[in-house]
């Protein structure tokens, strides 16, 4: 008797979770959409960067000016990181344990770089430290500017990853060290700083990401000035410009791959890091 | 015992934040109103100013509703299909929060430009995709593409299938169960990252300067406007427009922290609700239980008697 009810009953289940798992409308809707948004132009740049490889790709990434940018790009990016290893981590152990008055003011400024487009981030501080300042400081065109649009940038990358982490901590363990006589900065060195590396880490390389490809905070307040202060994305939105796509696409190549070793590298030390915490 | 920062961190942070963020800011928009209203309006009323305003909203009209549609059926096919090839999909669905937004607009212009890869076929169809608003319109929906996948995935994956599975054995047909069932579940999630996708294209300046052409008063978006004001020594202009989008992202902001405080007011209305009252403490088969129209119209009711 149940076998007759449950097979009628059951069978819009069976038809559903068919459904689901192959899911054929869904699954080529996606593709189709990500194919002509993200994969297609994708192949086509590293197409482009690769069939003019032999006719100046290469060339266009070994020359001296290339290099000085690479050089530059890479250089600020890493600084900005450990800035922001280090600051939002700061900021994160503020937001989270400090009680002062406007502590809710500083939470939602921190989010303010990431929802402020990056063209107005690069007009507002040269609102205030560039050739209009009411400070009486010009630092438009140097290096000092890019880390500065670059720190901007960068800030909730770290906070944000490190803050929930921290949130989380169980406060035992902390109550244990400090009755065995660890305190400040042995009880953060030893007993804080080892259970945020993991989240510590993932923060940074967004960051680090971001430096890498940002052009809109830059753009104004770089100069572009050659072996100075030019980046490797305002060298490439110039050769674009100049219709040297080409050496544009191998460049942004180099670019491309520095981001996914990044982000690559850091999640392979992280779950090695998780691996030995377990 | 937590322990707190020292007196001097948390003033080394203040000042950092103060020096970064809240100084350059508020000179801005003080900049912006320090001349007057009327220079203010002034700005805001040129052609070109109002033009960029309105493509901005066009192109954010519709490059939001594909990411949305997509993102939700993307985190469908992430959490529930079984298809080999979805294990490169998050990967990729994540690549364009990290890319260069002017690697972005140079694959976009060698994929769809005159000599690119489909830009001779659409073109052969009448489209101009490059150095119009269509090319505009993909750049948007290049950089805005992650939004919506990353924050409904995670909640799919939590709440299962039991209720949907439920659902289609009491005879609700597909579209029944994802609009009682499903979308009632993952509402808060889309909502909230549509704010961040409409924030995020709203801003987007990189990829639509490689891809926009800079024709003032035909492809040029309000973030294109600023630069260029800028570039032509028109700093009332520039400030104007950068106030307009400054004002946008904290009202998307207080939107996002409004969404956020909902969120953690009803999140324990919805965990009741999942339980379903199965036939051990009725007597009654579940398929009879979970009438999905019934339960997506008392969801306080239900989670108040349980």
């Amino acid at each position: 008797m149940a076998t007759v009810s449950d097979a009628v009953q059951l069978e819009p289940l069976h038809r559903l979770r068919r459904s689901v798992r192959q899911a054929p409308v869904g699954f080529g809707l996606t593709s189709l959409y990500l194919s002509l948004v993200v994969l297609i132009p994708l192949a086509a740049l590293i197409g482009q960067a690769a069939g003019t490889w032999d006719q100046g790709g290469w060339l266009a990434i070994s020359n001296p000016q290339t290099l000085a940018a690479l050089e530059l790009t890479v250089g600020t990016s890493v600084l900005v990181t450990l800035v922001n290893m280090v600051v939002g981590t700061a900021t994160a152990w503020v937001l989270v344990r400090d009680t002062f008055a406007g502590r809710s003011i500083l939470d939602a400024a921190i989010d303010l770089p990431l929802a402020l487009p990056t063209i107005v981030a690069g007009l507002t501080l040269l609102a205030l430290y560039g050739p209009n300042s009411p400070l009486g400081v010009n630092v438009a065109y140097t290096r000092l500017a890019i880390v500065l649009a670059l720190l901007f940038v960068t800030f909730p990358f770290v906070v944000r990853t490190v803050q929930p982490v921290l949130i989380a901590l169980d406060p035992e363990v902390e109550a244990a060290a400090r009755t065995m006589g660890a305190g400040g900065w042995t009880l953060f060195r030893h007993i804080i700083l080892p259970q945020l590396w993991p989240a510590l880490l993932s923060g940074a390389a967004l960051a680090f990401a971001r430096a890498l490809g940002e052009y809109g905070a830059v753009v104004l307040l770089s100069g572009n000035i050659p072996f100075s202060t030019q980046l490797a994305s305002v060298y490439i939105f110039g050769e674009v410009e100049q219709g040297s796509t080409g050496s544009a696409a191998a460049i942004s190549l180099v670019l491309l791959v520095l981001t996914v070793v990044a982000l690559v590298g850091v999640d392979v030390l992280r779950r090695r890091w998780n691996s030995y915490a377990d | 015992m937590r322990t707190r920062p020292p007196r001097w961190v948390r003033w080394l942070v203040l000042a950092y934040v103060a020096a970064l963020i809240g100084a350059p800011v508020g000179l801005v928009l003080y900049n912006a109103f320090a001349s007057g209203l009327a220079i203010f309006w002034a700005a805001l009323m040129r052609p070109e100013a109002l033009h960029a305003i309105g493509l901005t909203l066009l192109v954010t009209a519709i490059a939001v509703p594909f990411n949305t549609v997509f993102g939700v059926v993307c985190a469908f096919v992430l959490v529930r299909s079984r298809n080999p090839l979805r294990g490169i999909l998050g990967p990729l669905v994540s690549l364009p929060l990290a890319l260069s937004p002017v690697v972005v607009g140079l694959a976009l212009l060698l994929a769809y430009g005159a000599r690119g890869w489909l830009g001779p076929t659409f073109s052969g169809l009448g489209l101009r995709v490059m150095f119009d608003v269509p090319g505009i319109v993909l750049a948007t929906m290049f950089v805005g593409l992650p939004f919506v996948v990353r924050a409904v995935e995670p909640v799919l994956r939590e709440f299962g299938v039991d209720q949907e599975e439920a659902a289609a054995i009491s005879g609700a047909s597909a579209l029944q169960t994802f609009w009682y069932v499903t979308l009632p579940n993952i509402r808060h999630a889309v909502g909230y990252s549509v704010v961040l996708t409409i924030a995020r294209s709203v801003g987007e300046f990189g990829a639509v300067s490689v891809v926009s052409g800079h024709l003032v008063g035909r492809t040029q978006t309000l973030t294109q406007y600023v630069g260029d004001r800028y570039m032509a020594f028109d700093l009332a202009g520039a400030y104007m427009a950068a106030t307009m989008l400054g004002v946008l992202a904290v009202l998307s902001l207080a939107g996002l922290t409004a969404l956020r405080n909902t969120v953690s007011e009803t999140e324990s209305a919805p965990r009741q609700q999942r339980l379903p009252q199965g036939p051990a403490t009725t007597g009654k088969p579940v398929a009879m239980q979970l009438e999905p129209e019934t339960e997506s119209r008392l969801p306080s009711s239900t989670a108040r008697a349980a």
